[in-house]
């Protein structure tokens, strides 16, 4: 579904993907994990258009999206939660989800949308008219999410959704991110919280300083010696 | 009889500073710089209607639509040519290059027009009406401005509540990376946001001249000064907050006129100014900006 080849990104003068190659395939959970600093961020914002690469490619549904712009890629079915969850805080919480859906303009798709949101996230239901700004940074989180699947997307990407979390609501997010991969959406999963990640992940990648040092089966790398050393605590 | 008279005109000056207000807040809102060559778009747009009147003999209305067609255009082209390359640079960079456009505006007018006045003929016609026996005359100019700067400023508020690019424009200004992710397409925002800008300093343009009939390559400076800091008074970045800024500006102005000294008039407004800014920093009506942590 979502192909990356070699690709190269310069974040200012630092070279911060050195050639990078991974796939996620359609119905997976994939996890990419590293410490800070290794280019994760960077992944996501080079797939989703927001960074160009010096060189290498990025494929969706094998057409080539490399060059093209930023805004045009929601509608060709991928959204994107970014680092820091970015809510329009100035806005309400359903305004918020509306402009989720600003690439749509069927009306019963959009009301589809919403109920979906709402099934997820009943706690934004009952916030709706709240400016988005005042919402916790757990509700902030779950409204980034639900903005983002208003697009009805076929695959997400998720940065960092756990980030400055108390642990009630860490759960939630992961237990939401479960459900959103179960009802069908491909999803792409940068996390720092790499035990969380790897529990709920098919595949994993491991990026560090800008390669991908190790790839494979999410449940394996669980066990992997150096991982847990490095990135579970143990 | 005397003091509402002042008042009408207070308002009517004030509608002006509005409309133009509105220019700056919005741009200001959505790309986050001061536009400082909007103040000379209404002057370009005076003289186009008034080369249309007086050259062609076209209707005022016709010469205003001109106007604002010909003013819209060159709104996005100052956007596209001078500020859409330095959308990465320092906000220095772009006033600079601001101040730099406002000075080439002028001193093409001068070139093409001169320096010496023109007479500019009113575009609305009407005499106005006389109330209480003919004691309280309100010209048609005032009447004409005010109730066009309302109709627009309503307009403008539905806009941006219930149409697509007017969301898109709300989007943008509270965070330009996640409008993109929602497929919004920023450039085409911002320069939309010029085009209407720009679009409303052409009518400006007409009705201060219809009011203050005396046209010079300098005629937008001040007035866009002015409104740049009604636009701050009434809190930058909110459309209800130029309507306002722009009015109690205008009002202050003719009463300061009227009663204190003419001479002396501008120095009040701008004490006004840093006094209210003194007590709120953000404005009437203006949001407290929070820092992104």
């Amino acid at each position: 579904m979502l192909k990356v080849e070699d690709l190269v990104v310069n974040y200012g003068m630092i070279q911060a993907l050195k050639g990078i190659s991974f796939e996620v395939n359609e119905g997976e959970v994939i996890a990419l994990i590293g410490a800070n600093g290794a280019g994760k961020t960077t992944t996501l914002q080079t797939i989703s258009g927001m960074l160009k690469p010096v060189s290498g490619k990025v494929m969706l549904h094998d057409v080539d999206i490399t060059k093209i712009p930023g805004h045009k890629i929601v509608s060709m079915g991928m959204a994107h939660v970014p680092e820091g969850r970015r809510v329009f805080a100035g806005l309400t919480v359903l305004e918020n989800l509306k402009m989720g859906a600003y690439t749509r303009s069927n009306k019963s798709e959009i009301m589809d949308a919403f109920e979906r949101v709402y099934e997820s996230f009943p706690r934004l239901k009952e916030r709706e008219n709240q400016l988005a700004g005042t919402l916790s940074g757990g509700e902030q989180q779950m409204l980034a999410m639900g903005r983002a699947l208003m697009s009805q997307p076929k695959i997400v990407l998720m940065d960092e959704p756990s980030m400055g979390l108390s642990p009630i609501y860490v759960d939630e997010i992961f237990k939401i991110i479960q459900e959103i991969s179960d009802a069908g959406t491909t999803v792409l999963l940068v996390e720092q919280n790499a035990k969380k990640a790897l529990a709920i992940a098919d595949r994993a990648y491991v990026l560090e300083t800008g390669n991908i040092v190790l790839s494979g089966d999410a449940k394996n790398l669980m066990n992997d010696d150096s991982i847990k050393k490095a990135y579970l605590g143990e | 009889m005397g003091f509402l008279t002042y008042l009408i005109n207070g308002l009517s000056l004030g509608s002006v500073y509005a409309i133009i207000a509105l220019g700056y807040t919005m741009v200001y809102g959505i790309a986050k710089m001061l536009n400082f060559a909007h103040g000379d778009v209404i002057m370009v747009g005076a003289y186009l209607v008034f080369m249309c009147m007086s050259n062609t003999g076209s209707p005022a209305i016709v010469s205003i639509v001109i106007s604002i067609v010909c003013c819209t255009a060159l709104g996005m082209i100052i956007e596209k040519i001078a500020y859409k390359p330095l959308r990465r640079a320092t906000n220095l960079a772009v006033l600079i290059t601001a101040i730099g456009v406002s000075y080439f505006l002028q001193n093409m007018a001068l070139l093409i027009f001169g320096s010496n006045p023109v007479s500019f003929t009113s575009v609305i016609k009407w005499q106005g009406i006389a109330l209480a026996g003919g004691q309280l005359k309100i010209t048609g100019n005032a009447i004409i401005t005010i109730i066009t700067c309302l109709i627009i400023m309503f307009a403008l508020m539905w806009f941006v509540k219930n149409t697509k690019p007017g969301q898109a424009m709300r989007a943008v200004s509270e965070d330009k990376d996640a409008a993109v992710l929602m497929g919004i397409n920023v450039n085409a925002t911002i320069s939309l946001t010029f085009a209407i800008g720009s679009g409303l300093a052409a009518i400006a343009g007409a009705l201060l001249c219809s009011s203050y009939p005396s046209l010079t390559p300098y005629t937008g400076s001040m007035p866009g000064i002015k409104a740049f800091t009604a636009a701050v008074f009434g809190g930058i970045g909110s459309i209800p907050g130029a309507l306002i800024g722009g009015l109690l500006l205008g009002i202050i102005e003719i009463l300061a006129k009227a009663y204190i000294s003419s001479q002396l008039a501008d120095a009040i407004v701008f004490a006004v100014l840093i006094i209210v800014l003194l007590v709120k920093p953000t404005g009437i009506l203006g949001k407290q900006i929070k820092e992104k942590v």
